[in-house]
């Protein structure tokens, strides 16, 4: 019998900690087959963020550290600067990212690190219970707004490509989703080019933003977490390529 | 190679750090350890090292923690509020054991405080400052002589102990300019840093973590680490003693205090007062053993002099353990002791020994 689809090698054969219908897992595959594909396993460094994906080395099989919440982006500063030669990626959840390392994520990307970064969005907290994240949406109820994001009480959720897009030290953003196949084929595209910017040594920092569905806080079937992906997210957080490297 | 130069503290440490083979220094201002900062911004460049200014000292100790993470000699220097900021990533650098070192170039507080010398984050740098059951290793030095020779210590007790090491001045200390020999010292015979990240080309992938929630994990691992610290504490212990075998009282300060203090000791023997000090270089591990030794001999007090309301004194009056009286002297808030202070609180305690 002809093998049609098989695990990508740098993707641990284990089962994982995520909930039913949550995007972590499909994020992690295409981190790893582009991993896998561009043939840099043995020079990737990966960083774990705090949140769901703290044991993202549990899964994606290279060499990896977990850092304070929020703090990657300084962390792959450090790691970048000492070792140029090898491909450093942060993966990163929306509190961890948008919230507490607001600043991390500005001024790394303002210095135009040489770093790849994984922003995954899910509109909520996930391993705390299911608080407002900075990208929970106006009229989302969560832990922490039982009534739905005010704006008047919790302000605006925080659209982080359209705010690194002007930044002269980014070189590559792109909002993708993982809410269909369709989709999914782009975010891998997307994961794949910024990896490869990176590989090719070209200046400054690539981030590709995941739009992904928590069904559990959002209190949904992961079937109807999609839809509201398709449906209602990606009104707040249009799906597109804000910046690209200019061809060579 | 004994060729003195004239150097401020701030300067002579960052050259030192080259002296120790530092590879990364990652730093936000601060008054008082500006120096440092700005020499290293010109002398990493030139060495073909990796300086960088950050965003923050938050930023900066997470930049230490990337550096220190793919096996690099990595430090940062701050002063007292900077340092506060640090804690989070500190506690984290403990639980990853990963070597770094910090120099912390003291200001007065708390908030804001001043910018005048003071030595009141002995609690903070001697208990381990952020959260969790952990330490540094704390180097008090007491000369910009000392401070160079420290620096390049901290650097090989970070390697050898994978720990955070502080090296603890104060604002003088920082400023204050004082001949120096660059001399480099040995290095010593040091682990190969095989948990590094660096790509798993070859082996199994290596993985950097402190969170370990299950099967007991996070109990054996702070077992580990209490072994690893007493083992520190047995072989790493450094005090300088002075007149301390027939003293009625013994002075005990660390830093730019001890200088003071020794010049109140010599004064207060000129005046025929049997007077002795005790110096700890390494804040912890404390010379408990060499200050209770000398508390064994009876008739004798001792007098802390600190630039706080009291710190160290408590690590004295444990090692003293009640077998005899502990006074304190103190200044705060950016005050430093004059020696004339210093040989009134010896007087009061110490009889005038006519032969």
């Amino acid at each position: 019998m002809q093998t049609v689809f098989s695990r990508t090698p740098t993707l641990k054969d284990c089962t994982t900690h995520y909930c039913p219908g949550c995007g972590h897992g499909l994020a992690h595959r295409l981190v790893a087959e582009v991993i896998d594909e561009l043939d840099i396993r043995s020079r990737t460094l990966g960083i774990a963020p705090v949140g769901c994906a703290v044991y993202a080395y549990d899964y994606i099989d290279v060499d990896m550290i977990e850092v304070p919440h929020g703090r990657a982006p300084a962390v792959a500063t450090g790691m970048k600067r000492m070792r140029p030669n090898n491909i450093i990626f942060t993966y990163q959840g929306d509190g961890d990212l948008a919230s507490i390392g607001a600043a991390e994520i500005l001024h790394a990307a303002n210095r135009g690190e040489k770093i790849t970064v994984i922003f995954v969005n899910n509109a909520v907290y996930g391993m705390t219970g299911g608080q407002m994240a900075p990208t929970t949406l106006l009229d989302q109820v969560t832990a922490t707004t039982p009534r739905g994001r005010s704006q008047q009480n919790d302000g605006f959720p925080l659209r982080i490509c359209e705010l690194l897009t002007v930044l002269p030290g980014t070189a590559y953003i792109e909002r993708c989703s993982l809410h269909d196949p369709k989709h999914i084929r782009q975010v891998k595209k997307a994961i794949r080019r910024a990896f490869e910017h990176q590989v090719e040594d070209k200046p400054g920092l690539t981030l590709v933003e995941l739009l992904s569905p928590c069904p559990t806080y959002w209190r949904k079937s992961p079937k109807e977490a999609m839809a509201w992906i398709a449906n209602e997210m990606t009104k707040v957080f249009p799906l597109q390529c804000f910046k690209e490297p200019e061809k060579s | 190679m004994s060729e003195k130069v004239l150097m401020c503290g701030n300067e002579a440490l960052g050259e030192a750090a080259i002296l120790a083979g530092v590879d990364g220094y990652f730093g936000y201002p601060i008054t008082p350890q500006n120096e440092a900062t700005a020499y290293m911004a010109r002398r990493m460049p030139e060495e073909g090292r990796v300086f960088v200014q950050s965003e923050s000292e938050l930023a900066a100790i997470n930049m230490v923690m990337g550096a220190a993470a793919t096996g690099a000699r990595a430090m940062t220097s701050s002063s007292s509020p900077g340092i506060s900021l640090m804690q989070e990533g500190i506690s984290y650098l403990a639980g990853l054991e990963l070597p770094c070192v910090i120099v912390n170039i003291m200001r007065g507080g708390p908030g804001l405080g001043s910018i005048a010398p003071a030595q009141g984050d002995y609690f903070q740098a001697t208990r381990g400052g952020g959260h969790g059951d952990y330490r540094c290793i704390v180097l008090a030095p007491a000369s910009v002589q000392e401070l160079v020779d420290l620096m390049q210590l901290a650097f090989d007790l970070a390697d050898q102990y994978r720990i955070t090491v502080m090296v603890l001045g104060d604002g003088i200390l920082g400023q204050m300019m004082e001949p120096v020999e660059l001399r480099k010292l040995p290095r010593r015979d040091l682990p190969e840093k095989t948990w590094a990240i660096t790509g798993a080309r070859g082996r199994p992938q290596n993985i950097l973590r402190s969170l370990l929630m299950t099967d007991n994990q996070l109990e054996l691992h702070n077992k580990h680490l209490q072994e690893k610290y007493a083992g520190i504490c047995k072989s790493e212990t450094r005090v300088e003693q002075f007149d301390v075998d027939d003293a009625d009282v013994i002075c005990v300060a660390y830093g730019i205090a001890a200088r003071v203090v020794k010049s109140a000791v010599i004064v207060a023997r000129d005046e025929g007062i049997r007077a002795g000090w005790i110096r700890p270089i390494t804040l912890w591990p404390f010379p408990t053993d060499a200050i209770g030794m000398a508390a064994e001999h009876k008739g004798r007090e001792f007098l802390v002099v600190e630039m706080s309301c009291g710190q160290m004194l408590e690590d004295v009056r444990l090692a003293v353990n009640g077998k005899a009286p502990v006074r304190f002297y103190g200044r705060a808030g950016g005050a430093v002791p004059t020696v004339e202070e210093v040989l009134e609180q010896i007087r009061k305690i110490a009889p005038v020994i006519v032969d």
